[in-house]
């Protein structure tokens, strides 16, 4: 089915977040859809999905121009979706989430599961997918999960599939794995739009890619154009793709970890049995794939989590079971991994978020009275330093950029005497232009002699950043490898594979 | 090492990680503390005599003999069986094992035994009487909770159950009385209470007003204009107004002579009949038919409900609106179902106590209809002790369902889970 979007226009109040996008999808192609986060890519395929109604322009399949009011439209016309926040039920099996909104009944609206189980079956068997239709979603890993988005889609037959950032969530086996699959799904004659900011996922799958930029399409590329071609199109400039950093000048062991667990509260080992060491001056990197324990962990750090046990040391301190203050105090800078959830508060302007940790004691506080004049000039220097952009320091956080809200975590926590830096997916939402200045931040910190530990599911940010390079997989470390180990070999560690030796650090 | 040409697929696996057990004292330290109160009983208020359990209704076709216990040695016996399992589950805590359900139940049924050979001493208890009136007192708590269970499967909390059972049970008295007819006043009670659930669902739904205020705001208002209607109109004119027919009690044949089940179960009126039925057809809904998987879709992930299709508001909508009928029928129990004239606020809480029973359910009719039973039970004790001249003060009695009821939820829900997008509108951009 041939896809075209003509002259779409969305607008979000005064915010054009598409004006007067034009693609034409052929079939049978997979058409890359890459720009920023932020640049309109996803509202634009909610809109072709019927979630958000255009302000103007038209959808047209096969040359029929379409009027979809809803999803439910949408989906009877030969679209299907693969969300990028997967949409299945939890609690749900797999057949009862395929079957969802287009239910197979025997008689007074009974299910009838049998048909929706062999409908699972079949599309599986036809494509290779291995997915037990009676399985809990919630039990599923994310890979599988993805594949049952896909089965949905297929059921309703989809013969134009969107996949929203479909690898976010993947290990590199899995994403390769999701390519081979379109790949087959593309010779099925399935029109495929492939929506993501990765660059070398777009060069290896597209047929086509056409590249967006705040809400326009700013040109298109051959999948023979280069990484640096690709970006600079995405981000309007030249950016330098990879961090000048130089060789970590190592000092004494800083955090010293041992044994360390975390239960919760269903009594699974999220963290189990971790030890490692961070010296002065050094990054570790802790990868692994969204949900084997780093989250956890890094909240452990903190003491953040209800039920730990074993040792973590910072400079020979025990702070095992202290609390969050305490260990605050002691000189740890914490980046969380969801900063609208745990970083900032968004109704708070940015000079308060920026003293939101040092709310007990001068300079910011004086016997119970918030010092306005010195907060003040603080946030105004802090912001100038950290490259924050915004109107005055008054502004509401909640209405900056993402990417101008993890300078403000960034620049709170860096503007302290820091003795250890915990950092969790640093640039998560982040445009590529703020990438580049955290990403330098965090390593002139290092340079600084304070040890870091960064968390992160994004492979490019790992061998950016990391000195050393740690593996965790169901809450245990896989391994310990030094930066610069290749992508393939961290693809395996993150799948639990234990590294053949020599590879360890 | 293979590079990621490997084409392999990867099997779905178990995400399980290990795990450890996360080990609780509850049960154990409230095991001891109802020990410690039994004991208490025995040691500074014996009570002398038997305590005799009647089987048995006096025209029933099959006779059971009468249980005749001595009191305090019965007592004392209990009192060491529950040392015993407190022993037993601090040990198994200790080991860091799970206490099992099937000790608490144990626990429960012998403490209940024990008490009641103490409060009942000296006299005879009337089982059936005991268990009828648990299961007549429980009606209006598990239509309550039914409906409270429709609508948080459904992802809105329905604290209005309160004023449904209210609306419902007003409007059944003054449309039977008025036509001379209990069924039509069924039909008017399920109206009204669908009336104050579509405003509820309007409200909370379409306008996004906080679930829970506008729940409360409506139990408060169906109290001052039945309150008003009483004063004003049905107390002038109770004889046209508020005298309701009640419905009759239809045995039935064979399956109402079987000993302490059928007189307790099969002796009802329409409306206990009708509530067997609702809970049945309210679970095989909710997890066999395509109505219950879209209510259940739309309660815990709107916008993947949303987002194949499913109207989500529509859905919720309607669903409250149906919840608030079953909540009316529940009401109509207070007037029609029991013969008795309206009076203001008699629900007296009943709605609230089966919004416990839902959340003690754990979002389960089947469960939640268990819990309204216990809390039944639990009225019906006080009522029953207090006839036989029991040695408790009757303040005590009166807290004893509340006091179940705090127990019960705040302690022993367990692992229980609500629907994820529980009491949150969906508000589409």
């Amino acid at each position: 089915m041939k896809l075209e979007l003509r002259g779409i226009t969305k607008r979000f109040g005064s915010l054009v977040a598409n004006d007067r996008i034009d693609l034409t999808v052929e079939p049978g192609e997979i058409h890359a859809l890459l720009g920023e986060n932020g640049a309109g890519k996803s509202t634009l395929m909610n809109v072709l999905y019927g979630l958000y109604q255009a302000d103007g322009g038209e959808v047209l399949l096969d040359g029929v121009v379409q009027h979809f009011e809803g999803p439910g439209d949408a989906m009877a016309a030969g679209i299907g979706m693969v969300h990028q926040h997967f949409m299945l039920i939890p609690v749900f099996t797999v057949a009862e989430n395929v079957m969802l909104g287009n239910e197979s009944t025997k008689a007074v609206g009974v299910l009838d599961l049998d048909a929706a189980r062999a409908k699972v079956n079949e599309i599986s068997a036809r494509f290779g997918f291995h997915v037990d239709p009676d399985a809990l979603i919630e039990n599923l890993p994310v890979g599988i999960q993805q594949r049952v988005e896909i089965i949905k889609a297929l059921s309703r037959d989809a013969h134009v599939l969107v996949f929203d950032e479909p690898t976010a969530v993947l290990t590199p086996q899995e994403t390769d794995e999701l390519m081979g699959m379109m790949r087959r799904l593309k010779e099925a004659g399935t029109s495929i739009v492939f929506i993501t900011h990765k660059l070398r996922e777009v060069r290896e799958v597209a047929d086509r890619i056409t590249v967006i930029r705040l809400g326009k399409v700013v040109g298109e590329a051959a999948p023979t154009a280069t990484n640096a071609e690709l970006a600079s199109m995405m981000v309007g400039r030249a950016v330098e793709l990879t961090v000048h950093k130089e060789e970590p000048k190592l000092g004494e062991p800083a955090l010293v970890v041992e044994g360390l667990t975390a239960v919760d509260h269903i009594g699974q080992l999220v963290v189990n049995d971790v030890s490692f060491t961070v010296r002065r001056g050094e990054i570790l990197a802790v990868a692994g794939v969204q949900g084997n324990g780093q989250t956890e962990l890094t909240e452990a750090l903190l003491g953040l989590q209800p039920r730990v046990h074993g040792s973590i040391k910072l400079d020979g301190v025990e702070l095992t079971g202290a609390g969050v203050r305490k260990i605050l105090e002691s000189g740890v800078g914490f980046v969380p991994e969801d900063r609208n959830e745990d970083g900032l508060v968004g109704g708070f302007t940015i000079a308060e978020n920026l003293m939101l940790d040092r709310s007990e004691s001068p300079p910011f506080v004086r016997a119970g009275n918030l010092q306005r004049g010195v907060l003040a000039e603080f946030a105004r220097r802090t912001i100038e330093e950290f490259d924050i952009r915004a109107q005055e320091p008054e502004e509401l956080v909640e209405q900056l950029s993402g990417g101008n809200q993890q300078k403000v975590v960034l620049a709170r926590e860096l503007s302290r005497e820091l003795r250890l830096l915990v950092a969790a997916q640093p640039t998560r939402g982040v445009d590529v232009g703020s990438i580049e200045f955290i990403h330098k931040r965090i390593v002139s910190a290092r340079d600084q002699g304070v040890p870091v530990v960064v968390v992160s599911t994004e492979l490019d940010e790992v061998e950016a950043l990391a000195d050393r390079i740690m593996v965790m997989y169901r809450g245990r470390i896989v391994g310990i490898v030094p930066g610069g180990t290749p992508r393939d070999v961290l693809g395996l560690m993150m799948a639990g594979e234990v590294p053949a030796e020599g590879a360890a650090a | 090492m293979s590079t990621t040409a490997d084409q392999r697929p990867i099997a779905p696996q178990p995400v399980a990680l290990d795990t450890t057990v996360v080990t609780s004292w509850k049960a154990p330290i409230a095991f001891g503390i109802f020990t410690l109160l039994l004991l208490a009983l025995a040691a500074f208020a014996p009570q002398p005599g038997d305590t005799t359990y009647r089987l048995s209704l006096p025209n029933d076709v099959i006779q059971l003999p009468e249980l005749t216990v001595p009191a305090m040695p019965a007592l004392w016996t209990v009192v060491v069986l529950l040392a015993g399992a407190t022993a037993y589950s601090a040990f198994l805590v200790r080991s860091k094992r799970r206490v099992p359900l099937w000790l608490v139940v144990v626990y429960a049924i012998l403490f209940m035994f024990g008490f009641l050979t103490w409060a009942g001493a000296g006299a005879s208890l009337p089982m059936i009487g005991l268990l009828f009136g648990s299961l007549s007192l429980a009606v209006p708590l598990i239509f309550g909770s039914l409906a409270g269970v429709i609508g948080e499967r459904a992802g809105v909390v329905n604290i209005a159950i309160e004023g449904q059972l209210l609306a419902g049970a007003f409007t059944a008295a003054v449309v039977a009385s008025v036509t001379d007819q209990p069924l039509l006043g069924l039909v008017a009670a399920m109206v009204a209470g669908m009336l104050v659930g579509m405003v509820l669902a309007a409200f909370s739904i379409k306008y996004f007003v906080d679930q829970v205020i506008v729940g409360v705001v409506l139990n408060v208002l169906v109290v001052g204009l039945t309150s008003f209607f009483y004063s004003q109109v049905l107390a002038p004119n109770a004889a046209t107004l508020n005298t309701p027919p009640r419905f009759d009690r239809l045995p039935i044949p064979v399956l109402s002579e079987i000993p302490i089940i059928g007189p307790v179960l099969f002796r009802q009126t329409l409306v206990v009949y009708l509530m067997y039925i609702a809970v049945a057809l309210v679970w095989f809904g909710l997890f066999k038919t395509r109505w219950g998987l879209r209510v259940r879709a739309v309660g815990e992930h709107p916008q993947a409900a949303d987002t194949v299709g499913i109207n989500v508001n529509r859905t919720r909508f309607w669903n409250v609106a149906l919840a608030g009928s079953i909540a009316g029928l529940g009401g109509t129990f207070f007037t029609i179902g029991s013969g008795i004239a309206f009076n203001r606020e008699m629900t007296a809480g009943a709605g609230f106590i089966a919004l416990a029973a839902v959340i003690f359910g754990q979002w389960d009719p089947i469960k939640a209809t268990l819990a309204a039973l216990l809390f039944g039970f639990a009225s019906n004790l006080q009522n029953t002790l207090s006839v036989i001249g029991s040695p408790v003060p009757s303040e005590f009695m009166l807290m004893l369902p509340y006091v179940v009821t705090i127990f019960a939820v705040a302690g022993f829900v367990g692992k229980s889970r609500a629907p994820a997008a529980d009491g949150k509108p969906y508000i589409k951009s």
